[in-house]
C-alpha cells in the first residue's frame, strides 16, 4: 500500500481560494474553542444551581433537581444533540420554532444547539460534583452557621460554597477536558468545528492521514494547555490541610 | 401545534432491534477487550520496569485526551485498510462493524485500565507483600490474591463505564453504521416523522440506562456493606 504523504496540502488554497486548508483548521479551531467555552461558562453555573439544590432540605426540590441528572446522564450525547438540533424547534410554541429556523441563519443554528446541548449535559455532571463537594464538608459547618443565625441561603453563600467549590476543583478540571472532548461529537449535526474541518479536508483533498494527524495534535493541544491552566488553578484554589491540600 | 404521528415506530422494531443488536455486540466486545486489555495496561502501568509503565502510561494517556469522534474516524481509516491488506478481502465486505469494534475496545481500555488501576492500588500493600512472603510468583500474587480483591471493589464501576460505553456506542454514526441510534434515523428520515423516531430513541435509551445505574447503584451498596 503506498499512501502519497504531502504535507504541503496545508499551505495549499481551498477551492474557494480565500484561505489555506490551514486556515480552515483554525477556523474548526476557534469553533470548538468557542463552542467549549461558552458551553462550560452556562455548564458552571447551572451545575452549581443544580448541585446546590441536590443538597436543600426541600424534598420537592431536591428530587426535581435529581430527575435532571438522571435524565442528562441516561440519554447519550448524540441523541441529546439531534433532539435540540432537530425536535425541538419543531416543538416550541409560538412560532419561536419557526422563528429559530427562519430567522437564524443555519451556522447561528447549529451553533446555539451545540452549546445548549453541550452545557445542559455538562452540567448535570458539574451538579453532581459540586454536591459531592458540598456532602464533603462537615455538618458542623452547616450547623454552627444556622446556629450564628444566617439563614439557609446566606449559609450557601458564605460558607457552604466558597469551600465546596474548592474542593471539587481537581474533579472538575476532568470535566472542563471532556467538554472539548465531546464537542466533536457537535460534527455531526454540520458545525463546522474541529473535527469537521479535519473530515471536510478529507473530503477536498483524500489526504486523510495529514488531516487527521493535525486535528488529533490539535487535541492534544488543547488538552495540554487546559491541564496546565487548571494545575495553576488547583494550586491557586487548594484547601490547607484537606486532601491533596497542603 | 406539531401534530404528532407514532405510526411508523410499530413497523419499524424490527429494523430497531436489529440495530440495538449491533449496538449490544459493540458493548460486549468493548467490555470483555476492554477489562482484560485494561488490566494487563493497568499492571504494565503500575510494573517497576519504567520501559513498560511509561509505554502503558503513554496508551492511557494519548486515548484519553482524543475525543471518540476522532479515534472513531481514525480507526474506520486504518482497520479496513489493514484487514484487506492482511486477509485480501472481498472488496464488498463490511469492515465497519469490526472497525467499530477494535476502535471501541482499544479506546475503552484505556478508561478501564485507569479504573483497574485505581482498584489494585486499593489493595493493602500488605497483600502483595503476604502473597510473595509465602513464596508465590508475582503473577500467582497478581492472580490469586490482589486482582480477587482489586475487582471485587471495582465492580461497580466497571459496569457504570459499560453503561456509559453503551450510550457511546451510539457515536458510530460517523460512519453510517447502522446501531440502534442509527436504525432509529434512518426510519425517521425515510418516513418524514424524525421528531418521533428520535424523542422514541431517547426514551430507549433512558429507560435502559437509567434501570441499569439502579441495578448498579443497589450492587455498589451491597458490596459496600459486605
Amino acid at each position: 500500500m503506498a499512501y502519497h504523504w504531502n504535507w504541503s496540502i496545508f499551505t495549499s488554497p481551498v477551492p474557494t481560494g480565500d484561505t489555506t486548508y490551514l486556515g480552515w483548521m483554525l477556523a474548526g479551531l476557534q469553533t470548538t474553542v468557542a463552542l467549549s467555552l461558552s458551553a462550560w461558562l452556562i455548564a458552571l453555573l447551572l451545575g452549581g444551581l443544580i448541585g446546590v439544590l441536590r443538597t436543600v432540605p426541600s424534598k420537592w426540590l431536591a428530587g426535581l433537581a435529581g430527575a435532571y441528572v438522571e435524565v442528562f446522564r441516561n440519554i447519550p450525547l448524540l441523541v441529546q444533540l439531534f433532539i435540540w438540533y432537530f425536535v425541538l424547534p419543531e416543538l416550541l410554541p409560538f412560532g419561536l420554532g419557526e422563528a429559530f429556523k427562519q430567522k437564524l441563519d443555519p451556522l447561528t443554528q447549529q451553533f446555539l444547539s451545540a452549546m445548549v446541548c453541550l452545557a445542559l449535559f455538562t452540567s448535570a455532571r458539574v451538579g453532581e460534583q459540586v454536591r459531592a463537594g458540598i456532602g464533603a464538608l462537615p455538618a458542623g459547618q452547616k450547623n454552627a452557621s444556622l446556629a450564628l443565625g444566617f439563614t439557609l441561603p446566606q449559609t450557601y453563600r458564605h460558607v457552604l460554597l466558597p469551600m465546596a467549590f474548592r474542593l471539587v476543583v481537581p474533579p472538575l478540571t476532568s470535566e472542563f477536558l471532556n467538554i472539548f472532548k465531546n464537542s466533536a461529537v457537535c460534527s455531526t449535526i454540520g458545525l463546522l468545528e474541529l473535527a469537521a474541518q479535519g473530515r471536510q479536508l478529507v473530503d477536498y483533498t483524500a489526504q486523510p492521514y495529514e488531516s487527521f494527524i493535525a486535528v488529533t495534535l490539535l487535541y492534544l493541544l488543547i488538552n495540554v494547555l487546559v491541564m496546565t491552566l487548571m494545575r495553576v488553578v488547583e494550586a491557586k484554589t487548594r484547601v490547607p490541610g484537606y486532601l491533596g491540600g497542603k | 401545534m406539531y401534530d404528532f404521528d407514532w405510526s411508523s415506530i410499530p413497523g419499524a422494531l424490527p429494523f430497531l432491534w436489529t440495530g440495538m443488536k449491533v449496538s449490544l455486540q459493540i458493548t460486549v466486545t468493548a467490555v470483555v477487550v476492554g477489562i482484560a486489555w485494561g488490566t494487563l495496561l493497568a499492571m504494565a502501568r503500575l510494573s517497576s520496569m519504567k520501559l513498560l509503565a511509561w509505554l502503558a502510561a503513554g496508551y492511557v494517556n494519548l486515548f484519553r485526551a482524543i475525543p471518540l469522534v476522532m479515534v472513531l474516524l481514525w480507526f474506520f481509516l486504518i482497520v479496513p485498510q489493514l484487514l484487506k491488506g492482511l486477509f485480501s478481502l472481498d472488496p464488498n465486505t463490511d469492515v465497519r462493524l469490526v472497525s467499530a469494534m477494535v476502535g471501541f475496545a482499544l479506546f475503552e481500555s484505556a478508561y478501564y485500565a485507569e479504573i483497574i488501576r485505581a482498584g489494585i492500588q486499593s489493595v493493602p500493600k500488605g497483600q502483595a507483600a503476604a502473597a510473595a512472603a509465602l513464596g508465590m510468583s508475582y503473577a500467582q500474587a497478581m492472580r490469586l490474591v490482589v486482582l480477587p480483591q482489586a475487582f471485587r471493589n471495582m465492580v461497580p464501576l466497571l459496569l457504570t463505564q459499560a453503561i456509559v460505553l453503551f450510550q457511546d456506542t451510539s457515536l458510530v454514526y460517523v460512519s453510517a453504521l447502522a446501531d440502534f441510534f442509527g436504525a432509529a434515523y434512518k426510519v425517521g428520515d425515510r418516513d418524514g416523522r424524525l421528531v418521533e423516531l428520535l424523542l422514541f430513541a431517547g426514551l430507549v435509551y433512558f429507560v435502559l440506562c437509567f434501570v441499569l445505574s439502579q441495578i448498579v447503584r443497589r450492587l455498589h451498596k451491597r458490596l459496600a456493606t459486605a
